[in-house]
């Protein structure tokens, strides 16, 4: 009836697991009962759970990081201090499993269930409203998307009540991962989590190329786009042809575990190398897909902050297309040591260090933008800055490990651990932070508070090269990476730096969630009234904040890069139409939960081995698709008098916000500022950018 | 608001070509379809020759019964050519009949594929065999489970034009059904020149 599910899984020998436990539970409940008491379950089904709205998903997929942030941080903070509490003579407070469960649960949560979510929820919110279109291509599968991450992350939360997650690391390596060396539900858990999570991730990325190849606005080519849509535009293609081969490799992995086949077995003629070679064909890939629109957000910020037009837009197109397609030719870098021969370890060691190419050109993109720029020191510029030093240095390591020779010595070490951390931390999280605090207004209508969020910049910033400098010592000291317990010495003070520097970032993220209160508490000094609240230069900063459900009253003409820049220049801005007219637009439906909740049951189901009921859930999903293709009232129309009253209340604000009096000055002296304050003729502007 | 049939067929015949925003993102599901399959393919080729002592491929395929199947899928791809004409002529009772010839065509092709499958498995050359055999199940089960999903759809398409009529929304629908159908007859030539062919001819030798 049960499968393999009895009571022994809800049994925890130890008591931090229980603790845990309990904090998850108590703070559900506590939740449940808030949002009881305060009556709002009506509001959030009406307006969250059933939404199809591009912009709330946005929202949603950004709650979902922040959890899986502190998450995945605790676990972090829990994997630093064990080995700064062990060494010679010293047990730590771990036992060996709950650690290896940290250090996998910390590596699948951030990238799974953090940095992915975070990414999307930007995209989401951004990419619509860029280019000028009223929402995504398929919203309902864009709904459906983010409740299956959402329903993949209950189930990595689950496992922590029933049952116990993975200890094979998140990259899940076979042999380890087989059922012969790990028997219990906890790679099983994770399977069906990534599983999940990866279907959504490959659903966005269908949704996101066509959005962006059909939906742009007229005027806007594909050399118009501003450069998070292009990033974007890589991001989700590598996304479709990358992402398959994950589900791909678990959905074998999951056979050989639970049908007893031998794809990845050590035995009967399985082969381990083929789940490595096929996770990295996805995992390379990846880690482009995280970082190419981090990129995109810094030159949307450096070019908004400098208030000029981004130099080299040409060469950073071509440099993240060039990226993209290099992406797939390195995969077997993660693996130099497994034996095959130095002809195709050179191969991949060069493809490798080629990709440092377009990347420095890049990097020099951003800095020939800001020179002789007026560069405004407000919150995502500062983590543009602190990625640009941080990051160089992560992609020099990263050069160094490019060598087979040097990475034979280095690999599986805590040098390497240190190195994708050095580029992942600034590359993405600095990035999405950035994105954060640059949309944040658009979203919510006001801004967020700057003192706190400075602390939390230089929280994240000193702590990060606190906690990871010492693990570049380490790594070149010998210390192999995932150590529960070590007897060298010569480490543990490292370590303990390295302890301290987790503590720091911690004040980081503490700073973070009080900059959200407190701004939320002072939101009407902080109100955007405008909804340019940065002087920006691409569409999204054409409509009220936060955006009425349509986006645009009327779709925009683009004659220009800087689309929305060129409207402020030639007078174009805010040009209202002789009329407006009805807006269709999809309705709610409860659809996308239903499906999540169908999955999360079929997750569960499967790691317990409890047959029926996951046939029931696969039975349930058809139906509820063939049912919804019944149904032809997905639209609901918004009467143009509607969309006229909320123009009109938009034009009141932008007159109480003093912005026609800053048009009259943009339109004389145009929109670029010389190191001296002043303002360039617009038509002195050279198009390539250079500066004037 | 009243329109001319013809008016109507047109929106329906708009709405079913390949390049429609719709079913430009199909397009881009098929492609990550065909990066699933190439990964099964992946796992086929480099496990096809670990046989782990047991059945090799010249041992359990025939190429009789791969042969009737290879037909019926390649026939169902025309009879859903004919489908789509009828779609483009706005006949409803043809577009049905021919959906349902292709319904019954794959129906044959899988009903003949699982038997294969239960005669190989009785042989005792189950998936849990050899790194051959669970390669060999991996990857044709997936695309029968294709096969298997798109029957499920015709059904639903049969019923949605018996019951609605040509609707541009219906004929979107069936032109993505094509899309998705003639991708599974051109997986299935991959299959049958990856699968059935080498291991027909290198046979029970190796």
């Amino acid at each position: 009836m049960f499968g393999k599910l009895t009571l022994d899984a809800f049994h925890h020998s130890s008591m931090i697991i229980v603790f845990a436990n309990v904090i998850m539970i108590g703070t559900g409940l506590a939740v449940v009962a808030a949002l009881t008491y305060y009556r709002k379950w009506g509001y959030l089904y009406r307006e969250w759970f059933t939404t199809v709205d591009h912009k709330k998903i946005g929202v949603i997929y950004i709650v979902i990081a922040m959890i899986f942030l502190l998450r995945g941080f605790i676990d972090a903070s829990m994997v630093r201090a064990q080995q700064a509490s062990a060494g010679p003579g010293m047990e730590g407070y771990l036992e060996a499993a709950h650690f290896a469960e940290l250090f996998t649960g910390h590596g699948t949560m951030m990238i799974f269930f953090m940095a992915m979510p975070f990414l999307v929820g930007l995209m989401n919110i951004a990419i619509p409203l860029q280019i000028g279109a009223r929402d995504v291509s398929f919203p309902l599968l864009n709904a459906i998307s983010v409740w299956l991450t959402a329903a993949a992350g209950a189930l990595v939360m689950i496992s922590l009540l029933v049952g116990s997650f993975s200890e094979a690391g998140w990259s899940g390596y076979t042999p380890f991962s087989g059922l012969a060396h790990s028997p219990g539900p906890g790679v099983d858990y994770w399977i069906w989590a990534l599983q999940i999570s990866g279907i959504s991730t490959t659903l966005t990325g269908v949704n996101f190329v066509t959005t962006i190849l059909k939906k742009r606005a007229p005027g806007m080519t594909l050399m118009r786009m501003p450069m998070f849509t292009w990033t974007v535009l890589c991001t989700s293609i590598l996304i479709v042809v990358s992402f398959p081969a994950l589900t791909a490799a678990l959905a074998l992995l999951a056979l050989d575990r639970s049908a007893g086949t031998h794809f990845f077995t050590s035995i009967m003629g399985g082969d381990q190398m083929l789940y490595i070679n096929m996770f990295w064909l996805w995992g390379h890939p990846e880690v482009y897909i995280l970082v190419l629109p981090a990129f995109g957000i810094f030159s949307e910020v450096v070019t908004t902050y400098c208030n000029k037009r981004l130099f080299g837009y040409t060469s950073m197109v071509w440099a993240t297309m060039a990226i993209a397609f290099l992406s797939f030719g390195v995969w077997v870098h993660h693996f130099y040591t497994m034996g095959q021969d130095p002809l195709r370890n050179s191969i991949f060691g060069i493809a490798t260090m080629i990709i440092a190419i377009p990347t420095g050109v890049k990097i020099y993109d951003w800095i020939w933008t800001m020179f002789r720029g007026r560069i405004e020191y407000k919150l995502p510029m500062l983590w543009t800055l602190g990625f640009l030093i941080t990051f160089v240095m992560g992609g020099m390591s990263g050069v160094l490990l490019a060598i087979p020779g040097a990475d034979y010595k280095m690999h599986n070490s805590l040098f390497l651990v240190a190195h994708f951390h050095n580029v992942l931390i600034p590359g993405t999280m600095f990035g999405l932070l950035a994105g954060f605090y640059y949309w944040f207004p658009k979203v919510f209508g006001f801004r967020l508070d700057e003192k706190w969020g400075r602390h939390s910049f230089w929280g994240w910033l000193v702590g990060f090269y606190v906690a990871f400098v010492p693990l570049y010592m380490l790594g070149i000291m010998g210390m192999p990476r995932r150590m529960v317990t070590y007897d060298n010495p010569a480490w543990h003070f490292w370590l303990v730096i390295a302890a301290i520097g987790a503590m720091i970032v911690a004040y980081g993220i503490f700073a973070m969630f009080m900059q959200i209160y407190v701004s939320w508490r002072d939101r009407e000094k902080n109100a955007d009234l405008t909804g340019d609240p940065w002087g920006g230069r691409t569409l999204e900063w054409a409509i009220p904040s936060p955006p009425p459900e349509y986006n645009f009253a009327v779709v925009p003409e683009v004659r220009d890069r800087d689309a929305f820049m060129e409207m402020k220049v030639n007078n174009r801005a805010y040009e209202r139409p002789a009329a407006y007219e009805d807006i269709h637009m999809p309705k709610s439906t409860p659809l996308p939960i239903v499906i999540a909740a169908l999955s999360f049951v079929f997750g569960f189901a499967y790691v317990w081995h409890i047959w029926w009921l996951a046939g029931l859930c696969v039975l349930g999903t058809v139906a509820a698709v063939i049912v919804r293709s019944f149904n032809e009232e997905t639209e609901f129309v918004i009467p143009a008098s509607e969309v006229e009253a909320d123009e009109d209340a938009f034009h009141r604000r932008l007159k109480e916000g003093g912005v026609f009096e800053h048009l009259q000055y943009i339109e004389e002296y145009g929109d670029e500022r010389t190191p001296q304050g002043k303002f360039v003729e617009p038509t002195t502007r050279a198009t390539s950018g250079l500066p004037g | 608001m009243a329109s001319s049939p013809s008016h109507d067929l047109n929106r329906v015949r708009a709405a079913a070509r390949a390049d429609t925003e719709v079913n430009f993102g199909f397009w881009a599901y098929l492609m990550s379809d065909v990066v699933l399959f190439s990964m099964l393919f992946l796992a086929y080729v480099n496990l096809s020759q670990r046989y782990a002592g047991g059945p090799t491929p010249g041992e359990i395929f025939s190429l009789h019964g791969v042969f009737l199947e290879t037909m019926a899928l390649l026939a169902s791809s025309l009879t859903f050519g004919l489908a789509m004409v009828s779609l483009h002529q706005g006949k409803k009772n043809h577009i049905i009949g021919w959906l349902l010839a292709t319904f019954v065509l794959g129906a044959f092709f899988l009903w003949h594929e699982v038997s294969e499958f239960v005669h190989i498995i009785h042989e005792g050359a189950s998936f849990d065999r050899s790194g051959f055999l669970s390669a060999y199940f991996g990857l044709v089960g997936t695309h029968g489970a294709h096969v298997f999903f798109g029957m499920i759809w015709l059904l639903t398409m049969v019923a949605q034009v018996a019951l609605r009529g040509l609707t541009p929304a219906i004929g979107s629908r069936l032109a993505r059904l094509s899309l998705f159908w003639h991708f599974l007859d051109l997986v299935w030539i991959c299959v049958f020149s990856t699968v059935y062919l080498p291991g027909l001819i290198q046979g029970g030798s190796a």
